[in-house]
């Protein structure tokens, strides 16, 4: 193999500039979204002063960070409890989605049976499904669980289905010139093959059973033992204590960008090696 | 070499649940230890008639008998069949290694237990310090060598392939023939060849069967009788082969007319 490691002697102009272009922009990356934040958040100061906003309709920055420093183990453990919800969601949805998808691969008449009630489970709102989740169920851990799991399922069972059925149609033949069992198929070859599909269903689940999660507490309302975030929000919201809301939801997007971004490391992780998506190219 | 026939295909037809119908009345004897190209214009079912000599595909009409061969209930040979496609058809996620241990996997040999083997076919394949590469780090020609190394492994007794070569470029097409003549050599494999490639059937085969389309069929048998082994350029200007090449060539012409007329 030539060795692609070794530096440049030399670079002729055009080629230099993409260089320089490659270095800027992977600075950039980082550094352009901070810039941009801080100035949000700078911007949104000076409109609260300019304009004598009271903190009670809009806080400043610094009392939005007062408030979250203030009320910091409230509002970690209620971060705990929609954690739990969202993480075991997922993990269901994980087993459902990946299940439900290879009992699918393994008959076109299952998946006819059964793939229009996986749609119309996902296009239904869950915001009206919810309520009613809530009068059938008698604990509220497991309503809310399946109103994050009805949200974040869908994606994983639709890309893992389309992934299983993108193998390489000569290679399940090759699969079974061999002789491979159907089980050999599926684990040596349609898995495989139905990876980056999953992961890309993986990334788009993770945020969507956060949603999932703050929606259900929503709907699920004040009482009871649960105390997430959404319901951290709702009674902050009667309270009118608008510096906790603001906290509240500011931990809400932090945790479902870091979700997003564990997703992508993960997809990195399993791709990296083979798969396009996943690999730099040289220019 | 014996002159018994490892199969044997009588009036084979085959015809599509869409109606297409691919081959009629196709009938030909292939001998023990030949290398055989099939050659003949795009879709004249060259690649249906490979994949029915797999087992890969029904048959619609007529009889596919292996003599001399045990066969189990479904009438497939007990020994190893492998096949080579057009593309090199490598598990993308996984390395050289575990590509062509796949066929020994399937049937429970472990890493451990297979590792002299792969090494081995990596080797005669030219390919043995990629072992763990991954396919997209290989040229085109490095891809099709692991997917020889995978065929290989199984110690078949028949080779078929689908116009292997058809996608590389022209020299790296010349040592890839060379190599395989030289294992086919080695092992006394049966090769069915596909090809549309007049010059390349000429090369490697000691007997070119020509098929015409709609409905596809045997239309010229064409034994080449050059000896090998066959020397790259010396033999590609000897006259034999250019004798080969004009006979094939016209056999191929009366069969893309014949196709047109029905
Ligand atoms: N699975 C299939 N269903 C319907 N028609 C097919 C199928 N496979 C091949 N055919 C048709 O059969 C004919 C022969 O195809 P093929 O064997 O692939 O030809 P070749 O390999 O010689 O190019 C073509 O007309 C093709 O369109
Ligand atoms: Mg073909």
């Amino acid at each position: 193999m030539p060795d692609i490691q070794s530096p440049p002697a030399l670079l002729d102009p055009v080629e230099m500039r993409k260089a320089r272009m490659v270095r800027n922009e992977k600075i950039g990356r980082w550094v352009l979204p901070i810039l941009v934040m801080a100035l949000t958040i700078f911007a949104w100061d000076r409109f609260c002063v300019i304009n004598e906003v009271p903190h009670y309709i809009i806080p400043r920055p610094g009392i939005v960070l007062a408030a979250l420093i203030e009320d910091w183990p409230l509002l970690m453990s209620s971060l705990g409890t929609t954690l739990t919800i969202t993480f075991s969601a997922l993990a269901v949805a994980i087993i459902g989605g990946v299940g439900l998808a290879v009992l699918f691969a393994q008959s076109k008449w299952i998946e006819m049976s059964f793939f229009p009630y996986a749609v119309i489970l996902q296009v239904t709102p869950i915001i009206v499904i919810a309520p009613l989740i809530f009068i059938y169920v008698d604990s509220k851990f497991a309503g809310l669980l399946i109103c994050a799991w009805i949200v974040a399922f869908f994606p994983i069972l639709s890309n893992t289905t389309l992934g299983l059925k993108s193998a390489d149609h000569n290679l399940v033949d090759m699969m079974s010139l061999y002789g491979a069992s159907r089980w050999q198929t599926l684990r040596f070859l349609r898995l495989p093959a139905a990876l980056p599909y999953f992961l890309g269903g993986l990334k788009i689940a993770g945020g969507l059973s956060l949603i999932g999660a703050i929606v259900a507490e929503f709907v699920a309302g004040t009482g009871g033992v649960g105390s997430g975030l959404a319901f951290r929000i709702l009674e902050a919201s009667y309270r009118l204590n608008i510096p906790r809301m603001f906290a509240a939801i500011l931990l809400i997007s932090l945790t479902g960008v870091l979700i997003f971004m564990f997703m992508t490391f993960l997809s990195w992780l399993f791709l990296h090696k083979w798969h396009e998506s996943a690999i730099k190219r040289e220019h | 070499m014996s002159n018994t026939n490892l199969l044997s295909l009588k009036d084979i037809g085959k015809t599509f649940s869409n109606g297409t119908v691919a081959l009629q009345g196709m009938s030909m004897d292939i001998e023990q230890g030949s290398f055989v190209s099939l050659l003949g214009p795009s879709g004249c079912g060259k690649s249906t008639a490979l994949k029915i000599i797999a087992g890969l595909g029904n048959l619609t009409t007529g009889s596919l008998k292996w003599p001399d061969t045990r066969v189990d209930h479904l009438g497939r040979p007990d020994h190893e069949i492998s096949f080579v496609f057009q593309e090199p058809t490598l598990m993308q996620w996984a390395t050289v290694f575990e590509n062509v241990w796949l066929p020994l996997r399937l049937k429970g040999t472990s890493r451990k237990a297979a590792t002299a083997q792969v090494s081995e076919a990596l080797g005669m394949v030219g390919l043995a310090d990629f072992a763990t590469s991954y396919p997209r780090e290989l040229s085109g020609g490095m891809k099709m060598r692991v997917s020889i190394a995978r065929a290989l492994i199984t110690r078949p007794k028949l080779l078929l392939m689908d116009e292997p070569f058809a996608a590389l470029d022209e020299i790296t097409r010349f040592k890839l023939n060379n190599d395989l003549l030289e294992l086919w050599q080695k092992f006394n494999w049966t090769v069915i060849f596909v090809t549309h490639s007049v010059f390349e059937s000429a090369y490697l085969s000691n007997r070119i069967v020509v098929m015409a389309a709609r409905p596809g069929r045997v239309v010229a048998d064409i034994a080449v009788t050059s000896p090998y082994p066959r020397r790259g350029d010396d033999h590609r200007s000897s006259p034999e082969y250019n004798e080969t090449c004009r006979e094939a060539s016209e056999a191929l012409h009366a069969a893309m007319k014949a196709g047109d007329h029905m």
